[in-house]
């Protein structure tokens, strides 16, 4: 057969205002890369000058044995801050999470309309608030009768944490299918029973997942505990009544003491801080994938 | 499958060892029962996470207007506007006063926000609409941990990072080529200042507008971007077109999420705001924002008014929060409730 | 039409002659001055005296992957000018498939490749130099379902235009495209409101309009009946009609007498023997559906399978 010669009338060369708008098109392009780049970048920078000022005060006795400075250029540990934090993180997410769950099922199974909507309304206030007023809220019941303890920094921290673990678990379950529950309707299988042991399972990697990455930020949170906690905590003590440290506020006091030796204690304080937080966040996404992958996603 | 009343026990007339086909009914009426109370059980204690979460968000409010009943009463409404701060013992020689406070919260806020919104937006459309997947599934993880740094981190990177970088690299070209505009006075040896703060919120903020905007633009129907590049349109021009418009509540929304993230940061901005009581349309200078300040003079408050003051502070913070939550709650559902395309 | 000694189909002069007779075409609208955009009849009336009609796609052996599977092989066909060639066939055999490699559709979709050639009046779509939004805006295409973007219905309209320059006459482009799309009369007194309020069939017949606001050459039609109602299917059979006088048109459709009512030639697509979709069969309308040469055809045809 023939073959046909280009027509130049119908060239596919960008014709009229295209080479003008494809410079327009890769310039925006470029502007989005840029910005994705300069946010990783930021991290980077971040992660890098946390760890060059950090790596040189890991040691065992600085992690655990040390207790800290008493006076500001001695060397001290962080040892009790640690404990403080995982005793304060525990007390908060012991309250958090039964709230959490039971309000997203409670939202998700029983409520009404009018009783979801104040609820939900109160969940995104929650969800929004300055986590310094959760401190001086605390505070101020600490001024009142509680007095300054674990259990108050435990119930600030948990504060923070209430309404990520409700949202998430909110989340996950509604996108457990509703097959299933017909299911279960349809055997006759009774609603506390579904919802616990249908339901809830189905959502459980998304709950968590959602836990895990609340314990994350409450680890990291010092505005809650800045009210509540012992700046100055001398021992390992782990006694829930009286005040103790954690990590962020002992990265907190450190920085803003000035002291060379102190700041450089910050430094390692904060390595620590990030390295775990870091690693939950990495195992609460394997954990999710882990459940997607179950599901079949 | 609820009964409205628990059916009374099988008699010994019909006994189940006689009667298997009563048998299997007993039993289940049996459980019934059991489950009946069990389902009350469960709502209840459901019902108990709503009330936790009620009695929690009204003791914030009746705490933190309590705290502020002293001050208020003492210096009323006035306290918004006064730009006087001067803690003392002695009651006579304090003064207390709210307004710089505010215009720093303000400040910090209202630039971080504009800055996160361009990075933000463009780091949501290149995730969602415009990376292939391998890259738009290693930058996006790492998108989200910037989120994930503890607020007291950034806040050690700001002092001993980003101020020097500031008053060393950045203060000196933005004064010479914008320092018409009054923004961008001379420079600070040390740069703590309200711009060291908006730059510091901003990088808390950028993730949070990011991931919020990409799963918004992942939203927008596949077939309206096809139909847009069809018509022979770049695909700036389809986001521009057909994306964005689409999705403008939902970009604003995020926006004014970010905005409240970034009012109620203390920790980081305490760090570097610089910590000063003035007013001042120099970025450069130092100030202070309301978290900010109850975080550094709580605890070393020297009297009762001076923390009063502090909790009114606090009030005034949680309106804001209030009201920028709502906001966006309202903002998010708006387009459904007009019926327009989603 | 004949077939000459190489192989090239030729059209006669009394086709195309019977075709500018035909009482359903009206080359201006009775109801306005506006002339409807294109060749007036005199012109068309021209062309149809050249001997050899052009050749607007010339597709050889084209394949089309996506990663590791093998969507459609061996597709050879030339598609002609001023012409509604439909692609019929029973679903999963490559036909929206072969359509959307014709204005790089298919570009997006990931692990797409596509071998053989493909030429568009000589020129080949997939080389390197050739730039996908320039083909995107000489060959439109209209989508299965209606999808208006949430604009006016003046603005879906313009927006195309606006974004290549043509600013001037925006208000003439616009309502020559809605007469052309036979939509002007039922929406003339409310260009500015949501398209989105439209019916199934207006919208269709507005993304017609939109696609042919920016003059295209071609327009590819995606089953664009099919999730319509029969009136308004019969509405979109009558503007193809019109609408192949000034531009080439090639339709996918399930439907095979809406090929018989509409198509000047057909293609039939089906499954290979290693149940890949292929060309089958692909002749004059009247001639493949009264006397296809292959089986397969007349399987599909007779109703046997698919």
């Amino acid at each position: 057969m023939s073959a046909i010669t280009p027509d130049p009338a119908h060239s596919l060369t960008p014709s009229g205002n295209l080479v003008r708008r494809q410079l327009i098109n890769r310039v925006f392009l470029a502007a989005t890369v840029g910005a994705a780049g300069l946010a990783v970048l930021v991290l980077f920078i971040l992660v890098y000058y946390v760890a060059k000022h950090g790596l040189g005060q890991l040691s065992f006795s600085f992690l655990f044995s040390q207790l800290p400075a008493d006076a500001p250029n001695a060397p001290g540990g962080i040892g009790p801050a640690l404990l403080g934090t995982v005793e304060l993180v525990l007390i908060a997410t012991v309250i958090a999470l039964p709230v959490g769950v039971l309000l997203a099922i409670y939202l998700s199974e029983f409520a009404g309309p009018r009783a979801n909507s104040l609820l939900r309304t109160l969940l995104d206030l929650m969800a929004g608030l300055p986590t310094i007023i959760a401190g001086i809220f605390v505070a101020g019941l600490i001024a009142r009768r509680i007095g300054e303890s674990a259990f108050a920094g435990g119930i600030a921290l948990s504060i923070v944490e209430v309404p990520l673990i409700a949202r998430a678990s909110l989340e996950s379950i509604s996108r457990v299918p509703s097959t299933l529950r017909e299911a279960a309707d349809a055997l006759g299988i009774a609603r506390w029973r579904s919802i616990v042991g249908v339901v809830l399972p189905t959502a459980s990697s998304g709950i968590v997942t959602a836990t895990i990455l609340a314990v994350a930020r409450a680890a990291g949170e010092t505005a809650p505990v800045l009210f509540t906690c012992d700046l100055f905590a001398q021992n390992f003590s782990v006694d829930p009544r009286h005040s103790i440290a954690s990590v962020p506020l002992e990265i907190f006091n450190l920085m803003e003491s000035g002291y060379p030796s102190a700041v450089d204690k910050a430094w390692g304080a904060a390595l620590v801080l990030m390295i775990v937080i870091l690693a939950m966040n990495i195992s609460a996404r394997v954990w999710l994938r882990r459940g997607e992958r179950k599901r079949g996603l | 499958m609820r009964f409205l009343y628990a059916p009374p026990p099988v008699t010994s007339l019909a006994s189940p060892e006689l009667n298997p086909a009563r048998a299997n009914r007993a039993r289940r009426i049996r459980l019934n029962a059991v489950d009946l109370r069990a389902n009350r059980a469960l709502k209840w204690l459901a019902l108990g996470g709503g009330v936790v979460i009620f009695i929690a968000m009204v003791g914030i409010v009746y705490q933190v207007i309590d705290g502020a009943s002293l001050a208020f009463g003492k210096y009323g409404v006035g306290f918004l506007a006064d730009s006087k701060w001067i803690p003392s013992p002695v009651t006579s020689l304090a003064r207390y006063g709210a307004w710089p406070f505010i215009y720093g919260t303000l400040v910090t806020s209202v630039v971080s926000v504009i800055l996160s919104m361009i990075l933000g937006v463009s780091i949501g459309l290149f995730l969602g609409l415009l990376a292939p997947r391998r890259v738009s599934m290693v930058i996006g993880p790492l998108v989200e941990m910037l989120a994930a740094v503890p607020s007291v981190v950034l806040g050690l990177i700001g002092i001993y990072l980003i101020c020097p970088f500031i008053s060393r690299d950045l203060e000196p070209p933005l004064h010479a080529v914008l320092g018409w505009t009054g923004v961008f006075g001379q420079p600070q040896p040390v740069g703590n200042s309200l711009f060291a703060a908006s730059l510091v919120l901003t990088i808390m903020v950028v993730p949070i507008v990011a991931a919020l905007t990409r799963d918004l633009f992942l939203t927008v129907p596949g077939e309206l971007r096809d139909g847009a590049e069809a018509l022979g349109a770049t695909r700036w021009e389809m986001i521009r077109g057909v994306v964005l418009p689409t999705t403008r509540s939902g970009i604003v929304a995020a926006g004014v999420l970010g905005f409240g993230r970034a009012i109620g940061e203390a920790i980081a901005v305490t760090a570097v705001v610089g910590g000063s009581a003035t007013v001042s349309a120099n970025l450069f200078e130092g100030g202070n924002t309301n978290a900010s300040m109850i975080a550094s003079q709580y605890i070393n408050a020297v009297s009762n008014l001076q923390i009063s003051a502090l909790f009114y502070l606090a009030l005034i913070l949680f309106v804001f929060s209030v009201i920028v939550n709502l906001t966006a709650r309202q903002i998010a559902k708006g387009p459904t409730d007009r019926g327009r395309l989603r | 039409m004949s077939v000459t000694g190489d192989g090239t189909l030729t059209e006669t002069t009394t086709a195309t002659q019977a075709e500018v007779a035909s009482p359903r075409l009206r080359l201006t609208d009775p109801k306005s001055e506006v002339a409807i955009a294109g060749p007036s009849a005199e012109t068309i009336a021209a062309r149809g005296t050249e001997t050899e009609r052009e050749v607007v796609f010339r597709a050889r052996e084209v394949s089309v992957n996506y990663g590791e599977k093998r969507a459609i092989e061996h597709v050879s066909m030339d598609i002609h000018r001023n012409y509604a060639t439909a692609l019929i066939g029973p679903s999963g055999c490559g036909k929206s498939t072969f359509l959307r490699c014709m204005n790089r559709m298919n570009d997006s979709i990931v692990g797409f490749r596509l071998g053989g050639e493909l030429l568009y009046h000589g020129h080949d779509l997939y080389d390197l130099r050739a730039n996908r939004v320039e083909v995107r805006r000489r060959i439109g295409m209209v989508f299965q379902k209606p999808n208006p973007f949430p604009k006016s219905i003046y603005d879906n309209i313009a927006w195309a235009a606006r974004n290549l320059g043509m600013r001037d006459n925006l208000d003439e482009r616009v309502e020559r495209a809605l007469r052309g799309a036979a939509l002007w009369e039922e929406v003339k007194d409310r260009l500015k409101s949501s398209a989105l309020g439209l019916s199934g069939g207006q919208q269709q017949r507005l993304c017609i309009a939109r696609a042919i606001a920016i003059e295209p050459d071609v327009l590819l039609l995606d089953e664009p009946a099919s999730a319509l109602d029969p009136i308004a299917t019969a509405s979109i059979e009558e503007l193809i009609h019109e609408l192949k006088l000034r531009y080439t048109i090639v339709i996918v459709t399930h439907n095979m007498q809406q090929a018989m009512r509409v198509a000047d030639k057909t293609a039939f697509f089906s499954l290979d023997e290693t149940r890949i979709g292929t060309l089958i069969e692909y002749d004059d309308t009247d001639k493949l559906f009264s006397r296809p040469t292959d089986g397969r055809t007349r399987d599909y045809i007779t109703g046997q399978f698919g």
